[in-house]
């Protein structure tokens, strides 16, 4: 593994490979009436969220527990952020307690990157902007895996705002880095130019793009990033892009519904299909813990290379 | 160690068949000091030994350290089992995450995790730990602590197939295949059916 994980991009085939099997060990952790292994003692792991967030922050905070880490989170809403520190100061100023790990997210793509190159501590992106969520694709992954078995060959659809959404990029590059074809589609004002160059494939229609599908993927429409008018209503947004039972219908039988959260009920998804028999948003969370388990764990050792540590 | 038989092995050499030298370029000094027939009874012998020393064969349950402690544990329990005529709980242990070695290096990659898989609760049961080969200790501690976190059995104790010396730890097994005096620069191999395709225990100099 490099120093950091900033990217889905940085990965390999075999290290991602061996990320979503030692997050099969990891899971079983969960599992015991003990919920902790002593792998990281002494290690001291910050979570930086300049973004609000449930999920993520949970989980990297309940998996560096699991791995008796000792972990603190900066919310930014507290921080000394409100008085105009900068991002790089704020980074700066960790750094000089010797931390072990930064857990990032931010609104900012690149902001990852940034701190990467200012600072000695492993950082690992937790979302940065438009740019990616690497995490998130990891379990997206890691649950196709389970029901599948494999990913290379498999028909994902992901459907939604692909403009504004990291989690589309993280997911897109590392599905089609294992072989799986990848579709996407959504309205066209929220399709990004060059977007084939994720090696995807883009459809107009919801009803053709998820069509015979193994996993179809929806996206949450990202009201807190959208300046403009992207489409004309919610509900014309739902009627033509939004998962309902007759569209699910069109996939194959054995089809998984994933979404990263958090959901926009009667938007995106319909609640009866969130909640449906296909739905496997729940486990997604569930991994989420174990797959960021094992980041930190192969975070936690040693760099490739001298030149690099 | 009369049965020891010391053979050179790869590459072959016609000229020098038996008598390589360690550390010679050619290979590696290759001793086999277990074979086959041998492994089979000397498991038979500790089954045995495990019936006779545990009155109450209802809290026995075998737990094998990976990665060749778990095919032991199995031969074990099946042996158990013929025995005493109660199949014997298996479970599998890995104690990547408990190791003491674990991030001292600023350099190479980490070591693998396997799952652990005990399927049954260990609280009030005698717990047999099982693996290859007893040498530091230091995987024992480590596997001790893992089982801890599992719950409170009764009685753990240790059973090995070979206890090659040099201990760092205050650790000692209770059922021992084979004490094989070693040297610190010997390297013990455990070749298992399961895995290896042999079952053979080899000296190697290295």
């Amino acid at each position: 593994m490099k120093k950091d994980l900033l990217s889905i991009a940085d990965l390999s085939c075999e290290e991602i490979t061996l990320i979503l099997d030692t997050t099969e060990a990891m899971r079983e952790i969960g599992q015991r009436p003990i919920k902790k292994v002593p792998t990281l003692r002494g290690k001291t792991v910050v979570n930086l969220f300049y973004e609000p967030s449930t999920r993520t922050r949970t989980s990297f905070e309940i998996a560096e527990k699991r791995l008796s880490a000792d972990t603190l989170s900066i919310p930014v809403s507290t921080s000394s952020v409100l008085k105009g520190e900068t991002l790089v100061d704020t980074a700066l100023n960790i750094e000089a307690m010797q931390p072990d790990m930064i857990v990032l997210r931010h609104a900012s793509s690149g902001a990852a990157h940034l701190l990467s190159r200012i600072c000695r501590s492993r950082i690992i992106n937790a979302g940065d902007g438009m740019h990616e969520h690497p995490t998130q694709a990891l379990l997206d992954a890691f649950t196709i895996r389970e029901h599948k078995h494999r990913i290379e060959g498999l028909k994902v659809t992901i459907v939604g705002d692909l403009l504004h959404s990291r989690v589309l990029r993280s997911d897109a590059l590392l599905l089609t880095k294992l072989g799986a074809q990848v579709c996407v589609c959504g309205p066209a004002t929220l399709v990004p130019v060059g977007i084939e160059r994720l090696g995807v494939r883009v459809s107009t229609s919801v009803d053709e793009a998820v069509a015979d599908a193994d996993v179809i993927m929806l996206l949450r429409i990202q009201h807190e990033r959208m300046q403009g008018a992207f489409f004309p209503s919610v509900r014309e947004y739902f009627n033509t892009f939004g998962m309902t039972k007759a569209r699910v219908a069109r996939a194959r039988p054995d089809v998984i519904i994933m979404h990263p959260g958090p959901m926009n009920r009667g938007v995106e998804i319909a609640s009866d299909v969130a909640d449906g028999p296909y739905s496997v948003i729940l486990e997604q969370v569930a991994n989420g813990v174990a797959v960021r388990m094992a980041v930190l764990y192969l975070l936690a050792g040693g760099v490739e290379d001298e030149a690099a540590a | 160690m009369t049965d020891a038989v010391p053979r050179a092995r790869s590459p072959q050499s016609p000229n020098h068949p038996i008598t390589q030298l360690p550390n010679s370029a050619a290979g590696v000094l290759v001793t086999v000091v277990m074979d086959a027939d041998r492994m089979s009874r000397t498991l038979t012998r500790i089954a045995h030994e495990i019936v006779e020393r545990n009155r109450g064969i209802e809290e026995l349950a075998l737990v094998g350290i990976r990665t060749r402690g778990v095919p032991i544990a199995k031969r074990l329990a099946h042996a158990i089992g013929e025995i005493a005529g109660h199949e014997v709980p298996t479970g599998a242990l890995d104690i990547t995450l408990y190791r003491d070695d674990l991030m001292r290096h600023a350099v190479g990659p980490q070591p693998v995790v396997r799952s652990t898989e005990i399927p049954f609760s260990i609280d009030d049961k005698r717990i047999l730990l099982v693996d290859d080969v007893l040498y530091t200790g230091r995987t024992i501690r480590a596997a001790l602590d893992a089982l801890i976190d599992f719950g409170r059995p009764k009685v753990i104790q240790l059973v090995v197939l070979v206890d090659r010396g040099h201990r760092e730890l205050p650790i000692k097994a209770d059922y021992v295949g084979k004490n094989l005096p070693t040297s610190a620069s010997q390297s013990v191999q455990v070749h298992l059916m399961e895995i290896d395709g042999k079952d053979e225990v080899e000296i190697q100099e290295t």
